[in-house]
C-alpha cells in the first residue's frame, strides 16, 4: 500500500498538462483507479500531472442540442447537475449509482471513461446516449463516438499524449424514457451488471432503442439485437422479456469470484428487462 | 475519532524515528534457498536490513494454550528455512521514512524453493496432501474429546436423527486501525517503550519482554488509541518483537504501521470450522443428545489463543437446551495459511450456528414449528443455575420470557400465516429464528489461559476529582463513559469529575485486557470493588470531620444522621490528603485498588427474528424485518449497549450473507482486499428493532453479563435459518455461508427450471 517513487506536477492550464502528458506523463484526474493501483505497486507511473486543478477543464454546458461535460465533472456534479439531471437523466442517474459518497466527491467522469474499466457504470449509459468522447493532445483534437473509444479491459483508442477533455452526451427530446439498472458487487460497489436503456414511443409505438450494458464482459456495448426487437413494438411484457432475452446474445462473459459467465448472462437478461421497463414507463 | 484529535499509533512521530517494511513470502509454502538483502541495504536512505539469522535470539511467537497431546510449530519472528503462509516475514527493512522502506522491501532477493500447499482444512486431511510441518506428515494438530452423559444411549432411544456438515467460514476481523507499533530504546536505563495497537497492554508487555530478554518493568508498554480490536489484537505478533529488536539495535525509534493488504494477510482470522453436527430426538421433539465433529483450519501456527477457540465451540454446543448428552470431536489441522484466532464471538458463533441450524432441521424433519421445538427444549427458567452436559454452569436466565417477547414484537403467528399465503403466490419468504445464548465475562482465572481476574485503582485527587485506572483495555467499547458512570453513580460525583485511564503499564497496576466480553463485567465490578473501598474511608473521614459516629454517605455528601450537617466528598478528599488531623484505623489519601476474581462465567441470550425474501430471479436476498430481544443482564449505558448489539448484528449478517476469507488451493488469499472482499457496509444494513428483557446476573455485583459478541452470535443463525426456511417449499434443508445470490439463484434454477 506503499506506491513507488513518482514526479508529480499539478498545472494549472491544459496547455500545460498536455505538454507533460506528451512527454509521457500519466494523467492523475479523482485517483480513485490509479491511486489504489499504485498503492498496490500495480502500476508505477514515473510521473503524475495532477489535472485536477484545470479549471477549464471543469464546465457542464448546453450547446447545439448536446451537453458538454468537461473531464473534471465529478460523479457529484454529474449526478446533481440541474443541467444534467433536467435534459439528459440518463447519465445523472447512472452516476449516481457509482461507489459511495466519497468515490462521487472525488472521482470524475473523464477519468472514469479513460480507465475503462469493465465494470463501471458510465460505460452502460454512454453506450445507450451514443456520446462522444473528445480526445486531446498537444498538437490536436479529435472527437470519438463510444463505440470506437471503448477498445476493450482498460483499453481505449486514446494515443499517447492524448488525454480525455470532455464528454459530449444529446439533450433528450421528449417521449424519451430511460433507466440504468445495476446489480452491484457488494465489496467494490463496482457492476457485476448495469443495463441503460434509452427508449422513444411515438403513439404507442417505439420508434428508438438504446440499450447500454457493462459489467458483462470485458467491454460494454451496445445490445443491437435487442434494441431492434424493440423498436415498431408497444412494449408488452412479452415483448420486453424476448428484447431482454437477447442482451448477452453472441456475448462472451467474463467470469469470476463474485460471478460466472452463466449468471452474469442471467442478470444481463434480468436487468435488462428491469431497465427497459422503467425506461417505457418514463416515456410518457 | 470525529473531530481526529485522537491519538493513534500511527499519530506518534518521535525525533530521528526511522520505519519499518517487512518483506513477505509471496508463497504458501517454499524452502528459502537464500536470502539476499545486499542490493537492499545500499539503497539510499536503508538503515538496516535484518534476516531471520540476525534476529535469531528473539523468541518465538507465544501460545497460551495448552492442550493433551498437542503439536505447537515453533514459529520464528522471520523465517529462516522455510515459509509457510503468504506473508510470512523473511527479512525487515529500516529506512529513513516508509517509502523509502518500501522500496527497498522490493529489492530483498529471496531465492524460494516452492512446495505444494494447503489451502483448506479438509484438502490438509485429503490422502497424499502436502504436509505443512514437514515433520507432521498428517497435517493433525491435536485431537480432543468431551464427553457429557451417554450419548450412545441417547442416540440409541432416539426416534430420529438428523445429521448436517456445515461450513463457518473464515472471517477477517478487519479493525478500523490496523496493526502497527513505535518501539524506542533508552539505552541508559536499559529500558524500552513500545506503543502498539494491542487490547492486552499488560499481557502483551510480559511476553515481548520474554521474547526479548528484558526485564518485565523495564518495558513500557502503551496501547493509545485503538481502532477496534475484535480479537485480533489480542495477540502478540512478529512485528512487535521486530520493531523492538531493530529499535535496539539502532538506538532510535523505530515505526511499522500495518498496510491493510498486510492486515488481510498477515493478522489473525476468525472461524475456519467444517463441522458435522447430528441430533437425536423423541417423535415429539425432545432433544436427547446432540454430536459434533469440528475441523478447525488453524492456519499454519499458532498465535496466542489458536488451538483454544473450537474449544469454546464444544462449551456452547448445547446452546440453550436441555440437551443431557454430548459428544464433541475436535481434530485441529494445519494449513499453509494465516493462523485462525479470536474474533469476536470466539467460537461460540460456529457453535451457536451448528445448534440452531440442527433445530431447524430437526424441525423441519418433525414437521414442527421452530419455536415450538424450541419452547419444548429450554432450560427452564426455574433450572438455574443450570449445569450444562459441557461442565458449564449458566448463572440465570428466563429463555422462554425472551423468546415470547420477540415472536410477540414480529407478530410471528401472524407473519406464519402470511408467509403461506405468498408462498401459495410462488413467493419464497423466509422466517428465521435464532435463540441464542453465549458465554461472557471470560472469566474464572482457571479456564482463561493467564488468568481471568481484572484489577481497578480508584483514586480521589485532593480537589475530589476522580481517576479510575483500570486493567482492561477499551478500544471502542465505550467504558471511559460507563466507568465514569459507576463512579458517578456511587460516588455522587458528576461524570465529567471522572477520567479513566487505561492501556498505560507504566500507569496502570497489572490487568488483563479486553476480550471475551469482560470488559464491564470483570473489568467494572473491580471499579466497583475500589469505589467500595473509597466510600468505607470517606465513611471514616466523615465521621471524624462531623464529629458523629452516625454518618451515612448519600449523593457526594457525608451526613450526620442526627444533626443533619454535611460534608461533601470534595471537602473529606483535601481533609485526607492535608490529613492534619487522621481518623482511628485510617491513613492519609484517598486511594483503593482491587484485583477482582469471577467466580463463574455469565451467560448472556437473545433471540433474533428474521423476516426475508429472495428474489427468485437472481437469489438476491432482502430482510424485511430484523427483531432482536437481548438479556444481557443490567444495562448501565443502553446506547452503548445497543451500539454493541447492532455492531455485533453487522458482523453476523456479514458472514452469513457476504464475508468469506478464500484461500485457493496454493493457499493464495484470493480475497485480500476491500475490492474483494464484502465486509457490511452501511447501506447493506437492515433496520434493527432491537429490546431488552434482563436477568441480572448473580456472579458480580453489577447484575451485567456482557454484550461485545452476543449480536455476532445471535445474528447469523437467525440469517441462514430465514433463507433455508425462504426455500424450504424446494425442499432446501440446509445452504452454507455465505449465501451470495449467485448460490441460491442455482439452488432456485435447479429446483425451478420453469421460473428462468
Amino acid at each position: 500500500m506503499i506506491p513507488n517513487t513518482f514526479e508529480y506536477t499539478a498545472p494549472l492550464t491544459l496547455k500545460v498538462a498536455l505538454a507533460l502528458i506528451g512527454e509521457g506523463g500519466k494523467p492523475l484526474a479523482g485517483g480513485m483507479s490509479l491511486i489504489p493501483m499504485m498503492k498496490l505497486r500495480m502500476a508505477a507511473p514515473e510521473h503524475l500531472v495532477d489535472i485536477g486543478r484545470i479549471a477549464e477543464l471543469n464546465y457542464i454546458r448546453e450547446a447545439g442540442g448536446e451537453l458538454h461535460i468537461g473531464a473534471n465533472a465529478t460523479h457529484y456534479d454529474v449526478e446533481s447537475s440541474p443541467l444534467i439531471v433536467g435534459k439528459c437523466p440518463l447519465l445523472a442517474e447512472t452516476a449516481g449509482h457509482i461507489g459511495d459518497i466519497q468515490v462521487r466527491n472525488r472521482g470524475t467522469l473523464g477519468g472514469s471513461v479513460a480507465h475503462a474499466d469493465p465494470s463501471a457504470d458510465y460505460p452502460a449509459a454512454l453506450q445507450a446516449l451514443e456520446a462522444k468522447i473528445v480526445l486531446t493532445s498537444a498538437t490536436s483534437q479529435r472527437t470519438v463516438a463510444v463505440g470506437d473509444f471503448f477498445i476493450d479491459t482498460f483499453t481505449t483508442s486514446l494515443e499517447p499524449g492524448e488525454l480525455v477533455t470532455e464528454v459530449i452526451v444529446p439533450v433528450e427530446a421528449g417521449l424519451t424514457g430511460t433507466s440504468y439498472q445495476k446489480f452491484l458487487q457488494p465489496a467494490s460497489g463496482f457492476a457485476i451488471v448495469g443495463v441503460a436503456a434509452r427508449i422513444r414511443r411515438e403513439a404507442g409505438k417505439i420508434t428508438v432503442a438504446r440499450i447500454g450494458v457493462t459489467g458483462v464482459s470485458g467491454n460494454s456495448y451496445r445490445a443491437l439485437k435487442a434494441e431492434a426487437a424493440l423498436v415498431g413494438k408497444a412494449g408488452s411484457d412479452a415483448e420486453i422479456d424476448a428484447a431482454a432475452a437477447l442482451v448477452g446474445e453472441g456475448v462472451e462473459a467474463g467470469a469470476d469470484l463474485h460471478a460466472s459467465a452463466e449468471y452474469r448472462l442471467h442478470l444481463a437478461a434480468n436487468y435488462a428487462e428491469r431497465a427497459i421497463r422503467v425506461a417505457l414507463s418514463r416515456t410518457a | 475519532m470525529l473531530t481526529g484529535t485522537a491519538t493513534y499509533v500511527d499519530d506518534i512521530k518521535m525525533p530521528n524515528m526511522l520505519y519499518a517494511a517487512m518483506v513477505r513470502s509471496p508463497h504458501a509454502a517454499a524452502n528459502i534457498r537464500s536470502v539476499d538483502i545486499s542490493k537492499a541495504a545500499a539503497h539510499p536512505g536503508v538503515m538496516a536490513v535484518y534476516t531471520g539469522v540476525d534476529i535469531k535470539d528473539v523468541g518465538a511467537i507465544v501460545c497460551g494454550v495448552e492442550l493433551p497431546g498437542m503439536r505447537k510449530p515453533h514459529h520464528t519472528v522471520i523465517a529462516t528455512d522455510r515459509v509457510y503462509l503468504v506473508g510470512h516475514i523473511v527479512a525487515v527493512v529500516v529506512a529513513k521514512d516508509r517509502y523509502v522502506a518500501a522500496d527497498a522491501a522490493d529489492l530483498v532477493e529471496v531465492d524460494y524453493d516452492v512446495l505444494d500447499a494447503v489451502g483448506g482444512p479438509e484438502q490438509a486431511l485429503a490422502e497424499g496432501a502436502p504436509a505443512v510441518h514437514p515433520q507432521w506428515a498428517d497435517n493433525i494438530a491435536f485431537k480432543f474429546e468431551q464427553k457429557g452423559g451417554d450419548t450412545d444411549a441417547a442416540f440409541a432411544s432416539a426416534d430420529v436423527i438428523c445429521k448436517q456438515r456445515m461450513i463457518s467460514q473464515r472471517m477477517v476481523a478487519n479493525p478500523m486501525e490496523t496493526r502497527g507499533c513505535v518501539a524506542s530504546w533508552h539505552a541508559a536505563d536499559r529500558a524500552l517503550t513500545i506503543y502498539t495497537s494491542t487490547q492486552i497492554p499488560h499481557l502483551a508487555r510480559t511476553i515481548l519482554a520474554g521474547m526479548l530478554g528484558l526485564d518485565e518493568n523495564r518495558l513500557r508498554l502503551i496501547a493509545p488509541e485503538v481502532g477496534g480490536g475484535f480479537g485480533c489484537k489480542l495477540n502478540v505478533y512478529p512485528e512487535e518483537a521486530i520493531v523492538s529488536f531493530a529499535a535496539m539495535k539502532l538506538g532510535v525509534p523505530v515505526k511499522w504501521i500495518e498496510t491493510r493488504r498486510e492486515n488481510f494477510l498477515s493478522t489473525i482470522q476468525g472461524r475456519g470450522h467444517v463441522d458435522y453436527w447430528e441430533i437425536a430426538a423423541k417423535r415429539d421433539g425432545t432433544i436427547v443428545g446432540v454430536k459434533v465433529k469440528i475441523i478447525q483450519d488453524l492456519g499454519a501456527y499458532f498465535q496466542l489463543l489458536t488451538p483454544a477457540i473450537p474449544t469454546l465451540s464444544v462449551l456452547m454446543m448445547p446452546g440453550l437446551y436441555n440437551a443431557r448428552n454430548i459428544h464433541a470431536e475436535i481434530v485441529g489441522v494445519f494449513t499453509n495459511c494465516v493462523p485462525t484466532d479470536a474474533v469476536r464471538g470466539a467460537g461460540r458463533p460456529e457453535a451457536t450456528y451448528g445448534i440452531e441450524r440442527m433445530v431447524d432441521v430437526l424441525a423441519a424433519e418433525l414437521k414442527m414449528d421452530p419455536a415450538e421445538i424450541r419452547f419444548k427444549n429450554f432450560v427452564a427458567a426455574d433450572q438455574f443455575p443450570f449445569a450444562t452436559a459441557t461442565g458449564l454452569n449458566y448463572d440465570s436466565g428466563d429463555y422462554a420470557n425472551t423468546f415470547t417477547k420477540a415472536l410477540d414484537t414480529i407478530g410471528y403467528k401472524k407473519l406464519r400465516e402470511e408467509q403461506a399465503t405468498a408462498r401459495k403466490q410462488g413467493r419464497l419468504v423466509g422466517i428465521g429464528i435464532s435463540t441464542y445464548g453465549e458465554i461472557c465475562a471470560m472469566g474464572p482465572s482457571p479456564a482463561v489461559a493467564a488468568g481471568g481476574w481484572e484489577s481497578a485503582t480508584v483514586k480521589v485527587e485532593p480537589s475530589g476529582k476522580v481517576t479510575i485506572l483500570t486493567g482492561i483495555s477499551p478500544h471502542g467499547q465505550g467504558e471511559e463513559t460507563t466507568f465514569a458512570q459507576i463512579a458517578g453513580d456511587e460516588l455522587g460525583v458528576p461524570i465529567d469529575d471522572v477520567l479513566v485511564l487505561h492501556g498505560d503499564t507504566s500507569i496502570v497496576q497489572y490487568g488483563i485486557g479486553t476480550f471475551g466480553s469482560r470488559g464491564t463485567a470483570v473489568g467494572g465490578t473491580a471499579v466497583y470493588l475500589a469505589l467500595q473501598d473509597i466510600k468505607e474511608k470517606v465513611i471514616r473521614w466523615g465521621s471524624m470531620l462531623l464529629d458523629s459516629n452516625d454518618v451515612r454517605f448519600e449523593g457526594g455528601m457525608c451526613i450526620d444522621n442526627a444533626s443533619g450537617k454535611s460534608v461533601s466528598i470534595q471537602t473529606i478528599a483535601a481533609a485526607a490528603y492535608r490529613a492534619m488531623k487522621i481518623p482511628t484505623h485510617s491513613e492519609p489519601g484517598l486511594v483503593a485498588t482491587r484485583f477482582w476474581e469471577p467466580g463463574n462465567f455469565t451467560y448472556p441470550f437473545g433471540a433474533h427474528i428474521i423476516h426475508s425474501e429472495i428474489d427468485p430471479k437472481t437469489g438476491q436476498v432482502e430482510i424485511k424485518r430484523y427483531v432482536m430481544v437481548d438479556d444481557i443482564g443490567n444495562i448501565l449505558n443502553p446506547m452503548i449497549v445497543d451500539g454493541q448489539l447492532h455492531g455485533g448484528a453487522s458482523w453476523g449478517l456479514g458472514q452469513a450473507l457476504w464475508e468469506h476469507a478464500i484461500y485457493d488451493d496454493a493457499g493464495q488469499l484470493v480475497t485480500g482486499e476491500f475490492m474483494d472482499y464484502a465486509m457490511a457496509r452501511a447501506r447493506m444494513m437492515p433496520w434493527i428493532e432491537s429490546s431488552h428483557t434482563c436477568t441480572p446476573s448473580p456472579v458480580n455485583p453489577l447484575g451485567v453479563k456482557g454484550v461485545g459478541e452476543a449480536g455476532t452470535i445471535g445474528s447469523t443463525p437467525a440469517m441462514v435459518n430465514s433463507v433455508v426456511d425462504a426455500l424450504a417449499p424446494l425442499g432446501v434443508t440446509h445452504v452454507d455461508m455465505p449465501l451470495t445470490p449467485e448460490k441460491l439463484w442455482r439452488i432456485i434454477s435447479a429446483s425451478q427450471p420453469e421460473a428462468n
